[in-house]
């Protein structure tokens, strides 16, 4: 799970122009929106892009996603337990 | 026409051109045909949380029109309005990059909405919470112009307002490339300071941005005067020469009224015959000044002349770099900008000290 968790918090900052923050700057339990890494509803439409991408899963209502992207670990924990890739 | 002072200026260009303190004095001689622009600190311009989603042509947009405004005291102007030749470029590749590569599917947004050619207005609209009039022109060469002009009519039906105008063009890996295959950029590196006397086809490519607040009365800090502006889609160098001759006597001048001309020659030896026809003829006594063998050239290269034009009134320097001939103007009242590209987009303006 560790290592899941490193490798969400790669992509993200890949993913999301993130290029002034380093892996060890993204705490696992850190809210990815508001407060914590600042994410807005654009990053949101990106996430779910690399949820489909990566791990092979489509979210079917993108409500879901405001609870799923809570932080990277919740993100490393519903994807341990839904991924089909 | 109504008056169209330039109360507010700013470019980026290949050369340190965002520093005060340097007009054309310290050039840097590029030894490529593809030169990028000199960056300004843009974190000092653009909050970072904003900044990451943006290529380059937004950040140097969205930074020039900041130094613009602050330069006119302007802080919410009433309309934007930009020009550009080829938009976000850089955005699209990456956008129909990710098409290919992804077997058209798990495309993200992001990249999407940044390759628009209105991307710069909508940024800098955003930065700004601007909700007024805001358009972008994609008129090849003639893009910044065309952008002025709709700003010239819009300053004769409302003169209390103060306009943001722009032109932006990036380079790009893939569209530049395809410009060096098909000639239009040249085949070998040279040193740009000599591009002029290149004696071979094609030019040389570069980036900027260049903004202007725009205003329809003279203000303590107004630097210029845009007098008029004319745009042409194709002529010959005759059909250039007398339509100059005509544009200038609209004005109720005469060549003699002109102190220097600013063109745009850009090393082709296939097109610079445009200026040549000139420079030989009705302005051979004139000073003459070039600037793509400094900047390089893209589609709103031309806006860096109305920037030259106002640094000269502004400063009452001419820096030597840009003089192509050995006559110097007494003082600088009304200065004449020509430009084309290929033949194409021709645009013919006069700016007055104001």
């Amino acid at each position: 799970m560790a290592e899941l968790r490193e490798e969400l918090k790669e992509k993200i900052i890949e993913q999301l122009s993130l290029e002034d923050i380093e892996i060890g700057e993204i705490g696992d339990d850190d809210p990815l929106f508001g407060d914590g890494l600042g994410l807005d509803s654009i990053d949101a439409l990106e996430l779910i892009v690399l949820l489909e991408k990566d791990y092979g899963i489509k979210l079917k209502d993108p409500k879901e996603g405001k609870a799923i992207f809570e932080s990277v670990g919740v993100m490393a924990d519903y994807i341990s337990k839904h991924r089909t890739k | 026409m109504s008056g169209c002072y330039i109360n507010g200026i700013a470019t980026i260009t290949a050369q340190p051109t965002t520093d005060p303190n340097n007009f054309l004095e310290d050039v840097i001689a590029f030894d490529e045909v593809i030169f990028r622009a000199t960056d300004p600190d843009y974190k000092a311009y653009i909050k970072p949380s904003a900044m990451r989603r943006m290529s380059k042509s937004v950040k140097m947009g969205v930074t020039t029109s900041k130094i613009a405004l602050a330069s006119s005291c302007i802080e919410m102007p009433d309309a934007i309005i930009t020009g550009t030749g080829m938009g976000c470029k850089q955005d699209s590749e990456k956008f129909l990059e990710k098409i290919l590569h992804n077997d058209e599917q798990f495309l993200t947004p992001t990249l999407f909405i940044q390759s628009t050619h209105n991307t710069v207005g909508g940024q800098i609209a955003l930065g700004l919470g601007c909700k007024a009039y805001n358009v972008t022109y994609v008129q090849g060469a003639v893009s910044f112009e065309t952008s002025i002009i709709d700003a010239h009519l819009m300053l004769s039906e409302s003169p209390e307002k103060n306009i943001l105008v722009g032109g932006i063009d990036e380079i790009a890996k893939n569209s530049t490339l395809l410009h060096t295959l098909d000639g239009h950029i040249k085949n070998k590196n040279i040193n740009v300071l000599d591009l002029l006397d290149s004696n071979s086809k094609g030019t040389v490519c570069s980036e900027g941005a260049t903004f202007v607040v725009l205003g329809s009365e003279r203000k303590e800090n107004s630097l210029a005067k845009i007098v008029d502006i004319e745009t042409k889609n194709a002529a010959t160098p005759d059909e250039i020469k007398k339509d100059i001759e005509k544009f200038i006597d609209r004005q109720g001048l005469s060549i003699n009224d002109i102190d220097a001309i600013v063109l745009g020659n850009n090393g082709d030896i296939d097109f610079d015959h445009y200026y040549k026809n000139l420079q030989n003829s009705i302005f051979s006594e004139k000073e003459q000044l070039c600037y793509k063998h400094v900047i390089g050239e893209y589609h709103t290269a031309s806006a860096v002349g109305f920037w030259i034009a106002s640094k000269i009134f502004e400063t009452n320097k001419v820096p030597s770099v840009l003089k192509v001939n050995n006559i110097s103007a007494q003082n600088h009242k009304n200065i004449l900008l020509y430009n084309q590209y290929r033949a194409k987009n021709h645009s013919i303006a006069l700016l007055q000290r104001c």
